[in-house]
């Protein structure tokens, strides 16, 4: 695949090496020619010194041929353009942005982004994940976000525990699809019973989420 | 009308300036304290220090009541960013975008922003001027 890096600070000069061992042919985008000057030495010819966001930029190195456009520079706002032109005036099939603000998510969404990485979600998420301070987590929001998968942590205060499967009713959209327990993980049938602090993996839908915690947990 | 500007340069301080004598209700939102030095000393509208692409500023410069957004800081993207934010997030009725550089500039208005290039504006002016 053909795979057009913008910014080549820190994420883009490991995320291009990355990729190209994995046999992949990079092209990195980077403003500042010390930063390209190292890059060139590290890596070898792939990197381009230019404004990611300049259609002139682009058009110099091929981009209406690239498979994959990845804007990783710290700046969000640079980030959004430089996906948007490549998007709409080059027609890439795939773009990815770095966001550094969890809020503009929704915003790249909107604008066409296909995909968003924010890296302040991906540290919340694994201190979630270690700190579990909340019955409830996010594994993963399935492409579309119309549903996500997510743990559930049975308390021993539950009212649930002991009960079988079958008597207790999951708002809609939502299945528990295993059960971690002591013993090891299986999934689920009419008759296994809940126990304490095992844990449940669940798909559900981001707006029936409050009512599975309780209907699992309360 | 309630009128949101984003940026407090020259082109900034003065539309503010204007708009605030016309009777309009004016707050210009700057990352930087100082650039509101630029205001006049009559402005009575309301400047506020923060970061335009950030939401909750923009929901504290009253984005959700404004009849009209104008993005007229030093940053092309800042500036498209921004407006689009206002555009798509929050529905502003009108929404004007300065970008400098021509190019973007043409892409972003098929996109259906309304831009105004000075670059080309000035150059415009500038041939009429010598060959006119």
């Amino acid at each position: 695949m053909y795979i057009i890096i913008v910014g080549g600070g820190k994420v883009g000069y490991y995320l291009s090496q990355a990729l190209l061992s994995e046999g992949h042919e990079v092209l990195v985008l980077e403003k500042d020619p010390a930063k390209c000057g190292a890059i060139c030495d590290q890596l070898g010819s792939v990197v381009v010194r230019g404004d990611g966001c300049e259609a002139r930029t682009l058009t110099e190195v091929g981009t209406e041929r690239a498979d994959m456009f990845i804007a990783a520079t710290n700046e969000d706002e640079d980030n959004l353009v430089s996906c948007q032109v490549a998007r709409h005036k080059f027609k890439v099939p795939r773009t990815i942005a770095r966001i550094n603000n969890p809020k503009n998510e929704e915003l790249f969404k909107k604008l066409g982004v296909d995909v968003t990485v924010s890296s302040t979600n991906l540290i919340l998420e694994h201190i979630e994940k270690e700190v579990p301070t909340h019955p409830l987590m996010h594994l993963l929001t399935l492409k579309g976000g119309a549903l996500e998968i997510v743990e559930v942590k049975i308390p021993p205060t539950s009212s649930k525990v002991g009960k079988p499967m079958k008597d207790i009713v999951l708002p809609p959209n939502s299945v528990v699809c295993l059960i971690i327990g002591k013993w090891g993980a299986r999934v689920p049938t009419d008759d296994t019973r809940l126990e304490a602090d095992s844990q449940l993996v669940a798909v559900t839908s981001p707006e029936a989420e409050a009512a599975l915690r309780a209907a699992l947990t309360e | 009308m309630k009128i949101v500007i984003m940026g407090c340069g020259r082109v900034g301080a003065q539309l503010a300036g204007m708009l605030d004598e016309d009777g309009h209700e004016v707050t210009v939102v700057d990352s930087d304290t100082y650039s509101f030095r630029r205001l006049p000393a009559s402005f009575k509208g309301k400047p506020l220090v923060g970061d335009g692409t950030d939401e909750d500023y923009l929901k504290k410069a009253g984005i959700e009541e404004a009849d009209a957004f104008i993005a007229v800081t030093q940053g092309d993207n800042r500036n498209v960013m921004a407006a689009q934010i206002a555009k798509h997030m929050y529905n502003v009725p009108r929404v004007i975008c300065r970008i400098y550089d021509p190019l973007r500039e043409e892409m972003y208005q098929t996109l259906g922003l309304e831009t105004i290039s000075p670059t080309m504006v000035g150059a415009k002016l500038l041939r009429d001027k010598v060959v006119g």
